[in-house]
This record gives structure tokens, C-alpha cells and sequence, in this order.
């Protein structure tokens, strides 16, 4: 009897509601299903615009109408233009700059801060606070702080006796680049600072210990040991502030808007002053999308590196 | 000349105390063990030997300098981690010429010091590999041969053992003892394993909460312990620990509990001149409880087995005598069976009184 | 160390320590001096700019009533809350399934993902505002909270991924075993463990929505739909006159909710950020 009833159950075909709950037990399913949201999102705001963004580049589209194919022109016509290559010049040496410094001074801060001491906490907080404070308003700060007439700055180096007269900072060429690059670093050793000082608290404090014994000086433990180990990391979070510098916008078009005279213009700014204020979306498109070989170099290297460290 | 003279030591951290008054001479060439448990501060005296801790009170001497600032480079010693402390991104060649390279030793002299420690250790085939490709015991070796490249003054060694398995803690130790001859340097050793202790050093120091419980020679530990804690720290298994009461019957002395007595033998009772306590702690060890045909009061113990436990070599037997529990090492041959009854003859020489207000020895 | 003298720590620790918080404090220092200045004092060149005179709440005053500061504050606020809850969602769902459910195509999503942090804003501006046009989302905050998940997504699906690693197999093995659906194991049991993540995380996407400039300076002109730091700088510069003293009130008020959640969740802030970085 029982028999019988447990095969005629058999033979009914599972509920749709059971097909779900089945479903939902599958990870594969269940796997695609939850990266959907993210994915739909990223394809839609991410994926899409950077295939549009390389189109746009081929186009002259003008804000508000759609444009026409016309092949290489823009690049043609910006590889003519000077104040494009002023811009290729600012960037690179803006970058360079402002990364190799933020470098520096985030592995001496990190391995200062490594030790021991009252107050480590507050400490690291404080050093934090550049990195938290949103970019626009600290650089709406530099923006007063490096005016020519009331600077804090001018006026201290003029008591201090180092100098006899005010700083013109954002209004001549080169002191508005190193104003920049000085107010890029002030934001981003932060960064470095506290990724560095994770690296070095996950090194075996015992290494040390050996290395002094075996007569290494606090130099030498540091170039043998610290240096060493901590590679990796130093490589990827340079990667990233690499990166993040050389696309930059905001520090710059807050102080200067790309001036004086377009002296400290970097890609960013270029292009977004090109497409919104001079409606030309497709030459700004192009601007930007000289940044993509650059990046993708970057990320290359840095893969590469770290294959090889490996 | 490499002795190495700890006088008056004492190591505190905030309120803690993890060494107290420590003192201690090392002869040139002796191996010497700092045994005890977790937390006595053996570590911490090794390391402060070592310079990688700052000392509280008290004077280090090596030879006849006194290093109490001076830096661990400069201390011209060579320390064993626990965990090896190996140079992870160095091949096991360069983690052991690193100590040379940092003295500004010449390119030849390091690659000839760097062989002939390789070639002791047997690790001459691993020179290029990096830690990570070694195993426990092929990095136990290069972390000794990094030190003895160094030919240091003193050798440390912090519980070097502690990682391997159990049967390559056994070989090493005999490797490690045969190093010492070899190298004929002092060795500061520092261990928790009583057995390392007992088979490696010249000398052993039993320490216990920051303080020295005893000196000597293995044996004169085991025959000759000074207090509770030595005799039942030495030895394994440990020494079995009853409280009895002295009872007097005429000439003869013994040592009495609710279900069993002893007496003692008139040297041990002469060790009981001048103690006024009426109860004193027995201590004898397994070794010495004899397997006895039958029960003669007085001399023997009545008792009923629990559990056997046959090593192969012995067999440990824990019985008890009424509320008694003993443990008793007998031949390998015996025939003991749980829940049966048997008699135990304690080995009179070998029975340890104890104070029971100090717990040291009596003598 | 036994060995090191108080002279050598002057240099090697105090020394650089102090010089570097002076270059780290001082605009701050500046910023917030500014503020309480009326701009008779402000513009004095003859007085010693580094203390207040007389201190004045003239220019806080300015901010409040002849701006619309409060109304950006509350713009970036619905933007951040917003933008950080859509990400928070689709960050915990994928790197669940590609941490823990490794389906097929897992690895090289969470590649592709992580790629996605790389791509900077500056390269997808043009193309964004191009759909956002489309899309008559222009001048529409929701332009921004569509579109701020694409780089506050990738960052907390990484995060997020390092923290589920932490959680072992064995306890959803278990729960598997006595019966419950995977569903219910993501929601009772993996989601309440990950907390912590959840929370350094959501904190990240909030600070990180509020630093955030290029796309609303490029999706967004009108006036009441700014966000605080456009409007700050589009609107409180008339012409050639810098309003500098209602200016840095704004940079000093608009950075007062961001630190508060800073200063309340640093050590999820640091322990997210170093996380990351490990992985």
C-alpha cells in the first residue's frame, strides 16, 4: 500500500514554488543571482561609459546633440595643440612629484609612528584627519591659505625673517605647480602612512631582534629587513596613489582651475574644461582617454612586480 | 674567555616582577639550562643576556666587560629564536652571511665561515632555497648555523626544540650536544622540557616566578633536590608527594597516614633533628616504589591498581593506598592487572622529606 | 632597546614627529582661525594673523542665512545615505557569492570588479554625463546616487570579501547539516557575524560620497541641487569677490559630520583600510 502512494507522489512534478527554494539551494544560481545587483550596475555606470567614452573620442559631439564619426581628428588636432603637451608635461610632473614625496615621507612617518608610544592612538588618528576631511573643502583651505596678499604662510616666512617679501603663489607659473604638488602630498601621505603601517606590524618583531644581534644598525635593519618585506605592499598602494594622482580634478580645479594661463592644467581638468564649460564633449572625451594607456601601464608594471616578488 | 656573570639581576615590568635577584656564574664552555615552567623568567634573563631587554637592577658581565648598556650587536653573542626568526625574503645562504656582512667581513672569508657551518649541520644542499621551501627541522638547522658562523662568545638558545615533533626533538637534542663539544663555545640554554634540561646541560637552574629554586648538575637535582618544586619538576614521570605525620615508637621513626607506614631509616630520621612540625611531606619517586611479594608493615604499601599504562620500556602503574594515589615505575615484564591489589616497597635511601611550612628539603 | 639615549630618539622620533604635525595642523589651524574673524580683521593687513582679535560668529552667521549651505548639507547627505545603502546591498551580495558560493565565473568577476576600483572618475565623466542626459537625470541628485556605487562598490565588495574569509566554511557546513536554506545562512547567520565589515564599509562610502566632486560639478547646475562642496565653490565666489571668511566657515561646518563619524569609527576606519590593503 505504501509503496504504491510514495511512486504516485513521485511522478507529480515539482511545484514551481519548490523549483525556487530548489533553485536558490544551487550555488551556481544562487551565485549569479547575487552578483547581479553589482554587476547590472558596474556594466551600466562603469563598462558602458568607458566604451562610450572611447566613441565619443572618434566623434565631434557637442553637448546636447549627438555627433558624427570623424575618425582621429580630435587626437590630430590636440597632438597640435601646445597647451595640450603643457598639460601631458603637468601631469607627469605633478605625479612624479607629489608621489615620490608622498612615498618618502608615508614609510619615515609609518615607521616612526611603528613604535611605541602614549598617545599612539590619537596619534594615528590625527594623521588620518587629511585623508578624511573631503578633498574640496581642505582645498578650498589651500585656496585662502595660498593667497597672494593674506597668506599665513607669506606672512610667517616674512616674520621669521626667510624671506622679504609675499609669495605669489597661484599667480605665477611654477610657484602654482609646486603649490599644488604641495597641497597633493599634504593629502596623501595619510594614505601611505597607514597602509605602510600595517605592512610593518605584520613583519615578525623577532627578525628585528635577530638582525640586531646579528650586529645590524637601526639603518641597516631597516634597509635589509623593513624595505624588503614590505615591497609588496609598497607597490600596490604606490600603484593606487599613482593612479589617483594622475587622474586627479578636484585639488586642482578648486586652486587654480588649470590657470594661470592654463600653466597648471592637468588631464582632468583639460578635458572637463574643454567638454562642460566649452560644450565640446567629444575633444574632452579624447583628452581623457589619453589617460587609459598610461593606467593600464601602471597596473601592468605593478602586476608584474608582484608576479616576480612572488 | 667567554664566562658570562649575572650578579644581583632583577628585571621588573610596571608592577611585575619577572626576575628577581638572579645570580649566576658560567664558566667558559659550560652549557647551562634555565629550566622551569611558563612565566618564571627564563626567557626573560636569556634576553636580557642578550641586550633585547633593558635591566632593571644588577650587573651582566661577559669575560670581564660589563655589558649592561651596551647594545645587543656589540655583545658579540648568537641567539636561536623559537620560532627561528629566519630572514623570509633571504636564501638560507644569505640569512646565515648576514651577521658577517653586517661586521664588514671580507666576500671570501663569509662563503668559507658560511660552508664549514653548512657542512656541520648537514644543510649544505639548501643554500639557495628561501625558509618557506624548508621544513621545521631544516630551519631549526639554519637558524643554528646562522649563530655558529658568527663564532660568538656565547651561544643562546631560546626553547630551539619547542617547534619540532617529538621525534626529531630527540635527535636534534643529541645533535645539539654534540655541537656544544664540537664548538667548545659557553651555551646559555633556556627550555621547559625537564628531560632537555636533564640530558643537555652541565648545569641546570630551576627557575620558578622570577626566582632561582635551584643550581647544580642534572644528578645532583634529581638525588638532591631543595625543595618541593625541584624534586617535582625533575623527573618524569614526577615524583610522588603524600603528607604524613612523624611518629615516634621508641628508637624507630616513622612517617604515618590514615592507611599505611614507613619507617625510616636512622639517616633519614637524623634528618628530622630540629624539626618541630608534627606533619611532613614525603617524597618518593616512581623509580623507587619497588614491586614487593608481600606486605610487611612497616616497610611496604598495601594498594590497589587504578590504571596500567605500559610504556614498553616499564610500566607506569598508578595505584592508591586508601586516599593515597602513587604512581609506581615497575619492570616491563610485570604482571599488573587494574583493580588488583599490589604491594609496593618504597626504596628507603631514596624516600625526600619535606618541610610542610616551606616545603624545603629537610636536612 | 637597551643602548638608545634619549638623544637619539630626540632625532630619530620627536623631531620629525612634531615638524610634521605643524605641516599637518596648520591649514587646519588656518581654516578654522578664519573663520571667527570678522572681515574687517580678516583683510587688516597689519594685524598678526595667527590669533583672533575679536572673535566674531559674523561669518557662520553669513553661511546660515545668505547661503543655502543647509540646503547642499542636506543634498550631500541624501546623496551619501543613499548611494552608501544601494552599494552596502549589492557590495554584501556579491562578495558573498564570490567568496563563499564559487560559482563558475567567480575568480575573474572578482578580477573584474577590482578593475573597476582602478578606473578613474576623470576618465568617465564625459561618457556619464552623455547618459545622464539621456537618461533626464541631469540636475537630479539621483544622477548621483546612481552613479557614486560605481567606485564605492568595488572597494566594499573587496572589503567585504576579506571579511567573509575571516568567517570559517565549518559554521555554514553546519547549518547546512541541520537544514537551513542558503538564503536564510546569508541572512542569520553571515550577516550579523560581518557587522564590523558591514559597518567600516558603510563608513567608508560615506566619506567617500562626500569627497566626491567631479560628477556633481558636471551633472549638476542648479543651485538648489549642489552638493556642499560645489556649492562652496561655484557660489560663495561672486564675480572677483571671495567671500573667504563665510568660505571656510562652509570648509570648517561641511567637515564637521564626517569627522563625527570619523572620530567615532576610526578603528573600523583603519581596520577596513589596512584589511583592504592585505588582500
Amino acid at each position: 500500500m505504501d509503496a504504491v502512494a510514495a511512486t504516485e507522489q513521485d511522478f507529480r512534478p515539482p511545484s514551481l514554488r519548490k523549483r525556487l527554494s530548489m533553485a536558490l539551494e544551487n550555488p551556481t544560481f544562487l551565485g549569479f543571482l547575487f552578483v547581479a545587483p553589482a554587476e547590472l550596475l558596474l556594466l551600466i555606470f562603469l563598462a558602458y561609459p568607458l566604451l562610450l567614452g572611447l566613441w565619443l573620442g572618434l566623434t565631434d559631439t557637442i553637448v546636447g546633440r549627438e555627433g558624427n564619426f570623424i575618425g582621429f581628428q580630435n587626437y590630430i588636432s590636440l597632438v597640435h595643440d601646445a597647451s595640450f603637451w603643457l598639460t601631458v608635461f603637468n601631469t607627469f610632473l605633478y605625479t612624479l612629484v607629489a608621489v615620490f614625496f608622498k612615498l618618502i615621507l608615508g614609510v619615515g612617518l609609518a615607521v616612526v609612528l611603528n613604535r611605541d608610544f602614549k598617545g599612539k592612538g590619537l596619534m594615528r588618528a590625527i594623521v588620518l584627519l587629511p585623508w578624511i576631511i573631503p578633498t574640496a573643502l581642505s582645498a578650498i583651505c589651500f585656496w585662502w591659505l595660498y593667497d597672494s596678499t593674506f597668506s599665513g604662510i607669506s606672512w610667517t616666512l616674512i616674520k621669521l625673517g626667510l624671506m622679504d617679501h609675499r609669495i605669489n603663489f597661484l599667480g605665477d607659473a611654477w610657484n602654482a605647480r609646486w603649490s599644488l604638488i604641495v597641497a597633493n602630498i599634504w593629502r596623501g601621505v595619510p594614505f601611505f602612512t597607514i597602509g605602510l603601517l600595517a605592512g610593518l606590524q605584520t613583519i615578525n618583531p623577532d627578525l628585528y631582534e635577530a638582525a640586531e644581534i646579528d650586529g645590524a644598525g637601526s639603518w641597516a635593519r631597516f634597509r635589509k629587513i623593513t624595505l624588503p618585506l614590505l615591497m609588496p605592499l609598497l607597490t600596490v598602494v604606490t600603484v593606487f596613489s599613482t593612479i589617483w594622482t594622475f587622474a586627479d580634478f578636484q585639488l586642482v580645479w578648486v586652486i587654480t582651475r588649470g590657470g594661470p594661463g592654463g600653466a597648471t592644467h592637468i588631464f582632468g581638468t583639460l578635458s572637463f574644461q574643454r567638454a562642460m564649460s566649452g560644450g565640446h564633449f567629444g575633444e574632452g572625451a579624447a583628452i581623457s582617454n589619453f589617460m587609459l594607456p598610461i593606467l593600464v601601464a601602471c597596473v601592468f608594471i605593478a602586476f608584474v612586480f608582484l608576479r616576480k616578488e612572488d | 674567555m667567554a664566562e658570562v656573570r649575572l650578579e644581583n639581576i632583577s628585571k621588573h615590568f610596571n608592577k611585575v616582577i619577572a626576575v628577581d635577584d638572579f645570580n649566576l656564574s658560567i664558566k667558559d664552555r659550560e652549557f647551562v639550562v634555565l629550566v622551569g615552567p611558563s612565566g618564571c623568567g627564563k626567557t626573560t634573563t636569556l634576553r636580557m643576556i642578550a641586550g633585547l631587554e633593558a635591566i632593571t637592577e644588577g650587573n651582566i658581565y661577559i669575560g670581564d666587560r660589563l655589558i649592561n648598556r651596551l647594545p645587543a650587536k656589540d655583545r658579540n653573542i648568537a641567539m636561536v629564536f623559537q620560532n627561528y626568526a629566519l630572514y623570509p625574503h633571504m636564501t638560507v645562504y644569505q640569512n646565515m652571511a648576514f651577521g658577517l656582512e653586517q661586521r664588514k667581513a671580507p666576500k671570501e672569508e663569509i662563503k668559507q665561515r658560511v660552508r664549514e657551518a653548512a657542512k656541520i649541520l648537514g644543510i649544505q644542499d639548501l643554500m639557495d632555497r628561501r625558509p618557506k621551501q624548508l621544513s621545521g627541522g631544516q630551519r631549526q638547522r639554519v637558524a643554528v648555523g646562522r649563530a655558529i658562523v658568527r663564532k660568538p662568545e656565547v651561544f643562546l638558545f631560546d626553547e630551539p626544540l619547542s617547534n619540532l615533533d617529538a621525534k626529531l626533538r630527540v635527535q636534534t637534542r643529541v645533535e645539539l650536544k654534540k655541537l656544544h663539544e664540537r664548538l667548545a663555545t659557553t651555551i646559555v640554554y633556556v627550555t621547559n622540557d625537564q628531560v632537555e634540561a636533564m640530558t643537555m646541560g652541565d648545569r641546570i637552574v630551576v627557575m620558578k616566578d622570577g626566582l632561582i629554586q635551584q643550581v647544580g648538575a642534572p644528578l645532583e637535582l634529581y638525588n638532591s633536590p631543595t625543595n618541593i618544586f625541584v624534586a617535582g619538576f625533575i623527573g618524569s614521570p614526577a615524583m610522588n608527594f603524600f603528607e604524613a605525620e612523624l611518629v615516634h615508637s621508641g628508637e624507630r621513626l616513622s612517617v604515618q597516614t590514615d592507611s599505611f607506614r614507613i619507617d625510616l631509616s636512622p639517616k633519614k630520621a637524623a634528618l628530622t633533628e630540629g624539626y618541630s612540625e608534627k606533619k611532613v611531606i614525603v617524597g618518593i619517586r616512581p623509580e623507587d616504589l619497588l614491586e614487593a611479594r608481600e606486605h610487611v608493615t612497616g616497610k611496604t604499601i598495601q594498594t590497589t591498581v587504578e590504571v596500567v599504562e605500559p610504556i614498553g620500556s616499564e610500566i607506569y602503574v598508578n595505584v592508591s593506598a586508601g586516599e593515597v594515589p602513587l604512581t609506581a615505575s615497575v619492570d616491563r615484564k610485570a604482571r599488573v592487572k587494574p583493580h588488583q591489589e599490589f604491594v609496593v616497597e618504597p626504596s628507603l635511601d631514596y624516600l625526600h622529606l619535606f618541610d610542610i611550612r616551606n616545603e624545603n628539603t629537610l636536612s | 632597546m637597551v643602548g638608545e639615549r634619549f638623544g637619539s630618539k630626540l632625532i630619530k622620533f620627536y623631531t620629525p614627529l612634531v615638524l610634521y604635525l605643524v605641516f599637518l595642523l596648520f591649514p587646519f589651524y588656518w581654516m578654522a582661525n578664519t573663520v571667527f574673524k570678522s572681515d574687517i580683521e580678516l583683510y587688516d593687513l597689519a594685524l598678526n594673523p595667527l590669533y583672533i582679535h575679536s572673535p566674531t560668529f559674523d561669518n557662520v552667521a553669513h553661511l546660515f542665512t545668505q547661503t543655502i549651505f543647509l540646503r547642499w548639507m542636506w543634498n550631500t547627505f541624501f546623496v551619501a545615505i543613499l548611494a552608501t545603502i544601494i552599494s552596502l546591498a549589492a557590495s554584501l551580495l556579491a562578495a558573498y557569492a564570490i567568496q563563499r558560493l564559487q560559482f563558475k565565473t567567480s575568480g575573474p568577476t572578482g578580477v573584474a570588479i577590482f578593475l573597476g576600483y582602478l578606473v578613474p572618475q576623470t576618465i568617465l565623466f564625459i561618457p556619464l554625463a552623455h547618459i545622464i542626459f539621456k537618461l533626464r537625470l541631469w540636475d537630479s541628485l539621483w544622477s548621483l546616487i546612481l552613479t557614486y556605487p560605481t567606485f564605492l562598490i568595488p572597494f566594499c565588495t573587496w572589503l567585504l570579501m576579506g571579511y567573509f574569509k575571516s568567517i570559517p566554511k565549518e559554521m555554514e557546513e553546519c547549518a547546512m547539516i541541520d537544514g537551513t536554506s542558503r538564503i536564510n545562512i546569508f541572512r542569520k547567520i553571515i550577516l550579523p557575524l560581518c557587522l564590523p565589515g558591514i559597518l567600516s564599509a558603510g563608513i567608508f562610502c560615506f566619506t567617500l560620497s562626500w569627497n566626491e566632486f567631479i560628477y556633481a560639478l558636471a551633472f549638476i547646475s542648479a543651485t538648489t541641487s549642489k552638493t556642499v562642496p560645489i556649492g562652496l565653490v561655484t557660489e560663495l565666489v561672486r564675480g572677483d569677490v571671495y567671500h573667504w571668511g563665510p568660505l571656510m566657515a562652509g570648509a570648517l561646518c561641511a567637515s564637521v559630520p564626517v569627522a563625527l563619524v570619523y572620530s567615532f569609527f576610526v578603528e573600523h576606519y583603519v581596520a577596513g583600510m589596512t584589511g583592504a590593503l592585505k588582500e
